[in-house]
């Protein structure tokens, strides 16, 4: 009975956090679209923020992705070795990147440098009273701060995706060429006749809803830290670690659904 | 103390609780247009809380708190607003936004919530850094700013809307007493330049005696007295007596029965 009752508990704070998160989203939305800040100050703020988001996550991104392709390509031709199919390490690695490892290794990459980032910057504005000054210089927190931070988001996940699945592409040409017969050229019409453009859109829809997730979590750790300065490194992991979570579980569910959309 | 004037801020019954957990019991007072009032207190009497309440952090749990004519406890988001842009708050931490300069903050206010050029606006940012004298630190961050520059910072930012009440939370807190001294005489320069009504919180007695007309001592979430400077040094009440003769809490209750003493016999 009191397992029951904790399991009860627990689902109802995983749902009222998950409503909360729908709820700061669905009003940065509304801000930045129907109420925008005044003199595209927002705009500002939101380039700004694509520079911290997306320009300077590329090194990173390309070099864990690049790595990855070529682990992929390894690790695939492994087995396909033994079937002397080493011919479709191509297709292998192409599917895989575009479809989940892109988008996946990008969100955790982008929550890793701005997730925590994100609710460090909350926290510490909140614990500073900087929250307080922006409510009583009648300005909305959410529209100021969560706002630009996801306009942000939605536009450079996609992009960092792509260029991830770029890079992974490129990891695995360089195993191709090495290791499989390929030359470039052959390894990316292998590639490109392997792909569907469903594939590119599949994982490209993936990345959107990662940037919704890690904007929500991390902007709602920021806002919930309570006072003193220790919690602001509270916020700061549990936003790391509630993004990762949320971001497989999110990944396990629509990779479900594609794969039951899809089935011939 | 007559004045027909309708008063700027009046508390009427007013009680805020956290959870459950009551800090302000119920207090009435009035604020008269272009007074400087302070609101006087030891840590944990609620002073804070009442300062939060006046600028609409914090909901009356009960009573009314008007402030230009709007009843903070009823009023909606957009008459909140509307309020909030005729007044300022300059923190006690300053609470400057820190991805911000100096005279971005400053300017933030009249970027979102007025039509002027931006040349204008770089005109007012510079004439309210003059005011706090800080004029050279318009392109500094935040970060980069001593404690009392950072307050004074505040304070600029708090007048970048013109406000017609300014409120100042501890503006004397953590600094040394010539800086301290220093923010307290801008606090003066600013009542007679711009005439506005100035409420202050602080614990700070020789800051309090030095620019309040009027002094609000606050205990325990209830008024002990509102009076001037003057009348307050004269106050037999044992409560103000301690705080003003600067006695710890233990010997308080020697204290109380040594004054009942006197006034008995």
């Amino acid at each position: 009975m009191e397992l029951l009752l904790n399991i009860g508990a627990a689902t109802e704070k995983c749902l009222a956090y998950v409503g909360s998160l729908a709820q700061l989203l669905g009003r940065a939305m509304a801000d930045s679209v129907v109420s925008p800040l005044k003199r595209s100050l927002s705009f500002q703020r939101a380039i700004h923020q694509a520079m911290a988001v997306g320009v300077t996550a590329i090194p990173v991104i390309s070099f864990i992705t690049f790595f990855i392709g070529v682990i992929m390509a390894l690790q695939g031709a492994y087995e396909l070795r033994r079937f002397g199919a080493l011919y479709l390490v191509a297709d292998m690695v192409a599917i895989s990147i575009t479809r989940e490892l892109g988008p996946l290794v990008t969100a955790i990459v982008v929550i890793g440098r701005s997730g925590s980032a994100f609710a460090a910057e909350i926290g510490t504005m909140k614990v500073t009273e900087e929250l307080d000054a922006i409510e009583t210089m009648a300005l909305r927190p959410i529209a100021f701060l969560v706002a630009p931070k996801l306009l942000a988001m939605l536009v450079m996940m996609p992009c960092l995706t792509i260029w991830a699945d770029l890079m992974g592409v490129l990891g695995g040409s360089v195993f191709g060429m090495m290791g499989a017969n390929y030359t470039f050229g052959t390894y990316l019409a292998a590639t490109r006749d392997a792909l569907f453009i469903r594939d590119i859109i599949t994982g490209l829809v993936k990345s959107i809803v990662f940037g919704l997730v890690i904007t929500g979590v991390g902007c709602q750790e920021g806002f919930s830290t309570g006072t003193g300065s220790e919690q602001v490194g509270r916020s700061t992991t549990a936003a790391v670690v509630t993004s990762i979570f949320l971001i497989v579980f999110v990944d396990l569910v629509f990779t479900a659904i594609f794969y039951m959309t899809s089935r011939v | 103390m007559s004045s027909n004037e309708a008063p700027v801020i009046s508390a009427r019954d007013l009680r805020v609780q956290y959870a459950d957990r009551e800090i302000l019991h119920g207090i009435n007072f009035e604020v008269k247009a272009r007074e400087t009032m302070v609101i006087l207190g030891a840590s944990g009497s609620g002073k804070s809380t009442l300062l939060r309440t006046m600028v609409g952090l914090e909901k009356p749990t009960s009573g009314s708190v008007w402030v230009g004519g709007t009843n903070l406890a009823t009023a909606s988001a957009a008459e909140m607003n509307a309020v909030r842009k005729r007044i300022g708050l300059s923190f006690q931490g300053g609470a400057l936004i820190g991805s911000m300069t100096v005279g971005e903050n400053i300017a933030l206010p009249l970027r979102e919530h007025t039509n002027l050029e931006e040349s204008t606006i770089e005109v007012i940012v510079r004439i309210k850094l003059r005011q706090v004298g800080l004029i050279k630190f318009e392109h500094f961050m935040p970060s980069e700013l001593s404690g009392g520059m950072k307050k004074r910072a505040a304070v600029a930012r708090a007048m970048s809307m013109d406000p017609e009440i300014l409120f100042f939370d501890e503006p004397s807190a953590g600094l040394d007493p010539i800086i301290a001294a220093g923010i307290d005489q801008l606090i003066l320069n600013l009542k007679q330049a711009l005439g506005v009504t100035i409420i202050v919180v602080t614990h700070e007695l020789a800051s309090a005696f030095l620019i309040a007309d009027r002094i609000l001592v606050l205990d325990a979430g209830n008024i002990l007295n509102i009076a001037s400077p003057e009348e307050l040094k004269q106050s037999t009440h044992p409560r103000i007596r301690q705080f003003l003769n600067r006695v710890p809490d233990s010997e308080a209750g020697e204290d109380v029965d040594n004054l009942q003493l006197f006034t008995d016999g």
